[in-house]
């Protein structure tokens, strides 16, 4: 065995996708490069048996050695990531690649929630100042406009981004741990983990929010279309091994679940805060886009 | 030990102690003149209440200055205090507020709004830092942050003198130059003191979001419009 002097962390690109196909294979686990100082931070796991290692990462985020929910350090070991994983993580969800599954290449047992929460954060704002602006755009021409900064969208988007980003994937994770424990599948994720693919899933509606601005119609259905491919075969991708083997109707059902999901979220996004439409009032968020005043954004300069 | 060795009754050999010499006993045993001491705390109580409010005053003024010319000095961050921030927050949430849901000024952001996204926004922001393994104590945070709002409240400061001209194009345009400006001038200042406390490979991952605060209180600010 080598002293622990010996021991350094090495990057093994193919021992995630030969974990994930031969779970019983004997493996050796270093989890995260030793950047803190805190005794909780680097874990050396030198368990042959898969039985050990997959306890350890069902557990909690696999950090439930430092300490007690009540601690600082318990959430500050959500936080160990630097600056270049986390950019990796958001290269990761806008090019999903069909060998990649995001949690086991990307996250490895260290999920963080500083990525989740600043993506959420910053669609929330980026939704509501892009929605304002696209407003004042399509309404310049209009006499009888009067701009309003509509500040209230605001906690809109809020509470309808942090709901989603949160209890979404609490119900998946509750119905794939519920599947696990009735089918014996191969390995389910952390509840931590859902929460960062789901977060990370969402970073692609940021661009596609600024891009919403542009006021034609066709290029706002077609930003959805593209969005919603990228995103949801992320999550296709990911949630895909843990559902394929069920029976053929659950695998689905759940499948389809997920991608209409995330639809829904990018649809309800684009008619609520980008209406392209008459303006009648913001607080009916049930808007009929009638196909006439379409021709008002040709009003444009 | 010497006590302790005899049998005699209680205190019968106190005059007889003495301290031996490899017990070090070192010090200075000197009783403060009991009206120095007294003095130092009367004299804030007896001081006339100019005295006492201006060193306040000075002491919020000097870390304006010191925001507004950020040098590497260490004033805003030892010591803190949190006047300025709240000075600076309420102006702002007052500047800023719209009125009631039926008036012209419908679509601003209530006074509570500003007020909540600054003062969350900052403790957000703070506990970020130190969950990423930042040194910097909370209230120093809070101070920093808080203090480098000042160029922004200025920038709000000016559009409203420049929409009590004129609400047009070239307002518009002056109005943007400002608060991109000073919204630079807000994260350059904020990160010139905060980023010495962070890890050198998580500077980025802090920086984010002061930008994305400064961002928003700018839109907030250039997308204010006059009541008609």
């Amino acid at each position: 065995m080598a002293s622990p002097d010996d021991l350094k962390f090495q990057e093994f690109e193919e021992a995630t996708d030969l974990l994930s196909s031969n779970p019983g294979a004997s493996t050796l686990s270093i989890s995260s490069p030793g950047t803190g100082a805190s005794p909780g931070d680097v874990r050396l796991d030198l368990s042959d048996d898969e039985e050990n290692q997959q306890e350890n990462s069902e557990l909690l985020g696999g950090e439930k050695q430092t300490g007690g929910f009540w601690t600082f350090e318990y959430y500050q070991s959500f936080f160990n990531v630097d600056t270049v994983q986390v950019l990796d993580r958001i290269k990761g969800s806008v090019i999903p690649l069909p060998g990649r599954n995001f949690v086991r290449h990307h996250i490895r047992s260290n999920p963080d929630l500083y990525g989740p929460f600043w993506i959420c954060v910053t669609l929330v704002f980026s939704v509501a100042i892009m929605g304002n602006l696209s407003t004042f755009l399509s309404k310049r021409g209009d006499p009888d406009f009067h701009y309003r900064p509509q500040f209230h969208r605001v906690s809109i988007a809020a509470v309808t981004v942090f709901l989603y980003a949160w209890l979404v994937p609490l119900g998946v994770w509750g119905f794939l741990t519920w599947r696990q424990s009735v089918e014996r599948q191969i390995s389910g994720y952390t509840f931590l983990e859902t929460v960062c693919v789901y977060g990370y899933s969402l970073f692609i509606y940021i661009p596609t929010s600024i891009l919403w601005a542009i006021p034609f119609n066709w290029m706002q259905w077609l930003l959805i279309v593209v969005a919603m491919v990228i995103s949801g075969s992320v999550l296709v991708i990911t949630f895909w091994p843990t559902v394929r083997d069920d029976t053929k109707l659950t695998a689905f059902a759940t499948m389809a679940v997920i991608v209409s999901l995330h639809a829904l979220l990018a649809i309800g996004f684009k008619m609520y805060f980008f209406q392209t439409a008459t303006y009648t009032g913001s607080s009916h968020p049930a808007q009929h886009i009638t196909p006439a005043s379409n021709h008002t954004s040709s009003t444009v300069g | 030990a010497d006590v302790e060795e005899s049998s005699k009754p209680l205190f019968a050999g106190l005059s007889d102690i003495s301290i031996s010499e490899d017990i070090p006993v070192e010090g200075d045993i000197s009783v403060p003149i009991g009206s120095q001491n007294a003095d130092n705390d009367l004299s804030t109580l007896d001081e006339p209440v100019k005295d006492t409010i201006m060193r306040d005053l000075r002491a919020v003024g000097q870390k304006f200055v010191h925001v507004m010319y950020p040098k590497k000095s260490s004033a805003l961050l030892r010591d803190w205090d949190l006047w300025g921030p709240l000075l600076l927050c309420v102006t702002l949430a007052l500047m800023l507020q719209g009125g009631s849901a039926d008036s012209e000024e419908d679509g601003r952001p209530q006074f509570a709004e500003v007020f909540v996204i600054i003062w969350f926004g900052s403790v957000i922001i703070t506990l970020n830092s130190k969950l990423l393994g930042g040194t910097i104590s909370f209230f120093q945070s809070l101070c920093v942050l808080g203090y480098c709002i000042l160029p922004l409240t200025v920038a709000m400061i000016v559009c409203r003198i420049v929409l009590l001209g004129s609400s047009g194009g070239i307002s518009f345009a002056v109005r943007l130059i400002v608060v991109t400006a000073s919204f630079g001038w807000s994260t350059f200042a904020s990160t010139a003191f905060l980023a010495d406390s962070q890890p050198a490979n998580r500077k980025a991952l802090v920086v984010y979001p002061v930008f994305l605060f400064y961002f928003v209180i700018g839109w907030m600010i250039l997308t204010f419009s006059p009541s008609r």
